[in-house]
């Protein structure tokens, strides 16, 4: 027997169903507000995943998200691989922590977080020019400053061996709790240390290789000198006086550190100093949290401390993550929603403790945290890493040159190859040459 | 006439013909072959030339990879000094290390084949150990023992008064312990060819040597090396390839450094590519191995071809 729907009945049908849907209750099952992938940075602090993770969980709950997350390390550049490679199939998590250059690498893809990023600046105050640089394009926020991951790389001393061989208390310079009194800090006077704890024994570990450690180190050094091989206006300005100082100063340190430097890369100084045969290393205190696990008495003698001053002023290597929204998630609202739970002041606070003082928050209201005072030992090693009387300018090797052209030249190492190549004997105008023609190089669009 | 009067029967018919062909067809066994062979012919496909074809695709592209710039990326890079340093690089590193390779895995195995069938097991699986390893596991290895501070090798050689080395802050030494450690693990694989290609090369050939007075040169130079011409070729071009190819073992050891000095194609590609965000001009550097090495495959096995014919 064949039954046939006539249109009539068809329509009263969808009519009554929708109307039955429409009226009924709305269940609101334990993930209504969707799923949210991430893929975070996997921090070598062990635990600093598992804080991360219930301050995500803490939210997801409370929002009814299902959340996933994947750390993901940067171990031989797996993070800089999953971005481009999520970026190339326009498919992958909704958030991703990117380092550095990578906002502005791929701002086509990335979705604007003004919405958010204003109000968390009210809250935790305004955030450094570097976070600007890296996070922002034109009045377009690409991201939010990560607390995970992002660091200063300024010196690490050894407090005996200065004292001992340059005559500089470390501690006395920068007293914890307390204002530094660093007037004194000055890059001629480094020079002099530098001498001193190399003629002693103890060389200082700056490397002069192609990694972040060894760029970040001279980035910082060039600016102190006013020594910018591109401006902002992407003009090329390697032959100046500032450029031709800033090498020439590079050349009379490296005649004090060890001679493998330009083959160091970023484990190189760690080791230097855990090992007990430097005097200072420029990092964040990941080398000093090692040295406490594995060589506590060159621990107990290890403080970080402030830039020395060159004649354009104090100038702190800073290498900020940055959490971003792919254009094409499927959950930008949650996401934000999840950014703005992380950059709480709460949530900042519980992750800078998890990771021992070694993430940093960007924003000027967070760099008093109670972590930095009382790490140790010794007792107030890390109250100033986050330079919280903001006595140093806050850089990233290669700026002021637009991004795209500064990420070539800071992964490319141009800075430390002009350093390296002055230094083996090659005349300085042909060094500037060269450098001249790589950045004309990396105009290209 | 004839056509219009089947016509009522055409379709059953032409589906009796279709059936029957295509059973014919099944029956064949060109085609249970090319059935057997078809999930690879996909598998390449995917992975293989939709990738080479993708590649190309994106060397044609700005560096914002949005608008078509045709060879504009290539005759950029022929315009840069570092190019140019690393087409030398990548020329020096694999055609010193095939050279080493083919001479130490020759010698090898003569050195195996001489030794008596009982032992002769161990020692092959002995000097395959290198070539099993993973690259990027036993090139840590190799880190550490020219680790620019804490040297093993130094070590070592302060107790004889010399040095230290500085075997990845210079650029020779650099250039040196990448192509070392490449020779270290390509070489078992030269010498197990060789094996083989030395265990095929009939005795008699040998004896007739012998009773005409030809010494242990002569029984190399004109005996075994024209037997084995044709592995040692093939066997060339594919370690010449792959050694252009090669990623992990200077990505590992030195990353390219000191000042550039060790990079080669792929090194410098992911440079450029991943590190830099610069993905076109990252794949136009990877595709420059391309024509190098085709021009080398040409010539060695046209030469292959013209022996086997001969033959």
């Amino acid at each position: 027997m064949s039954k046939t729907l006539s249109r009539r009945q068809f329509v009263a049908a969808t009519a009554a169903g929708s109307a039955v849907l429409i009226s009924s209750p709305y269940i609101r099952t334990a993930y209504a507000a969707g799923k949210l992938t991430m893929g975070f940075w996997d921090h070598w602090v062990p635990g600093a995943n598992n804080t991360c993770t219930a301050l995500v969980n803490e939210w997801a709950e409370k929002e009814k998200v299902e959340v996933s997350i994947d750390y993901i390390t940067s171990q031989g550049n797996k993070n800089l691989l999953t971005i481009a490679a999520e970026a190339q199939a326009k498919s992958g998590h909704d958030i991703l922590a990117m380092p550095t250059w990578w906002p502005h690498a791929y701002a086509d893809n990335i979705e604007p977080v003004n919405d958010i990023m204003e109000p968390l600046i009210k809250l935790n105050g305004d955030v450094n020019n570097t976070v600007k640089y890296l996070g922002k394009q034109g009045d377009k926020w690409l991201a939010v400053p990560a607390t995970v991951g992002s660091q200063i790389k300024g010196p690490c001393s050894r407090i005996d061996l200065m004292k001992k061989l340059a005559n500089i208390d470390v501690q006395a310079m920068y007293p914890a709790g307390s204002e530094p009194k660093a007037d004194e800090w000055t890059n001629e006077n480094f020079l002099k240390a530098a001498e001193a704890c190399h003629k002693g024994g103890f060389p200082f570990g700056i490397g002069l290789g192609e990694t972040t450690d060894s760029v970040d180190t001279a980035g910082a050094f060039f600016q102190s000198f006013g020594a910018d091989l591109v401006d902002a206006k992407g003009n090329v300005t390697v032959k100046t006086d500032a450029v031709r100082q800033a090498l020439d100063f590079y050349k009379r340190l490296m005649a004090f550190l060890p001679p493998d430097v330009t083959a160091w890369d970023d484990a190189s100084n760690n080791k230097w100093l855990v090992s007990g045969r430097g005097a200072l290393i420029m990092n964040p205190p990941s080398a000093w949290a090692v040295a406490k696990r594995d060589a506590p008495q060159i621990a107990e003698q290890c403080w970080t401390h402030g830039m020395p001053k060159g004649p354009k002023g104090r100038f702190a290597p800073f290498l900020p993550f940055l959490w971003t929204i792919w254009s094409f998630s499927k959950n930008k609202a949650a996401a934000k929603s999840l950014l703005v739970h992380l950059s709480q002041p709460d949530s900042v606070a519980k992750l800078v403790q998890a990771s021992g003082g070694y993430d940093l928050p960007s924003f000027a209201n967070l760099t008093k945290l109670k972590t930095w005072a009382e790490e140790g030992p010794p007792k107030g090693t890390l109250f100033s890493y986050p330079d919280p009387y903001h006595l140093q300018t806050l850089s990233i090797a290669a700026s002021p040159a637009p991004p795209k052209i500064a990420q070539q030249i800071y992964a490319q190492a141009t800075i430390t190859k002009m350093c390296v190549r002055h230094f083996q004997g090659e005349p300085m105008e042909k060094t500037l040459s060269w450098a001249e023609s790589e950045c004309e190089g990396f105009m290209r669009s | 006439m004839v056509d219009v009067a089947i016509q009522p029967n055409r379709a059953t018919r032409t589906g009796t013909r279709r059936r029957t062909s295509l059973r014919n067809a099944l029956k064949r066994k060109s085609t249970a072959a090319f059935l057997m062979t078809l999930p690879l012919i996909i598998l390449v496909a995917v992975l293989v030339i939709y990738p080479a074809f993708y590649s190309l695709h994106l060397a044609m592209l700005n560096k914002s990879m949005q608008r078509y710039v045709g060879l504009s990326n290539f005759t950029f890079l022929f315009t840069r000094e570092t190019f140019w340093l690393v087409v030398k690089q990548s020329c020096i590193f694999a055609i010193t290390a095939v050279i080493f390779k083919a001479l130490i895995g020759f010698i090898v195995a003569h050195f195996v084949h001489n030794i008596p069938a009982k032992g002769q097991r161990k020692w092959r699986g002995m000097l395959l150990v290198p070539w099993v390893i993973p690259p990027a596991m036993s090139t840590l290895g190799w880190l550490w023992l020219f680790d620019p501070s804490y040297s093993a090798f130094n070590y070592t050689l302060s107790f004889f008064g010399i040095g230290p080395i500085p075997w990845t802050g210079d650029a020779n030494w650099a250039r040196f312990s990448v192509i070392l450690v490449n020779v270290w693990y390509g070489m078992p694989f030269f010498m197990i060819m060789y094996l083989a290609s030395l265990k095929s090369v009939p005795d008699q050939l040998y004896e007739a040597a012998a009773i005409d007075g030809a010494n242990w040169w002569q029984r190399i130079w004109y005996v075994t090396l024209p037997m084995m011409r044709n592995i040692i070729a093939i066997t060339t071009l594919f370690s010449l390839i792959v050694t252009f190819a090669n990623f992990d073992i200077v990505r590992i050891l030195t990353a390219g450094g000191p000042i550039d000095k060790t990079h080669i194609f792929a090194t410098w590609a992911f440079k450029l590519g991943i590190e830099s965000s610069d993905i076109p001009l990252g794949a136009s550097v990877s595709l420059f191995m391309v024509p190098i090495l085709a021009v080398a495959a040409i010539f060695i096995l046209r030469d292959v071809n013209k022996r086997g014919n001969e033959s």
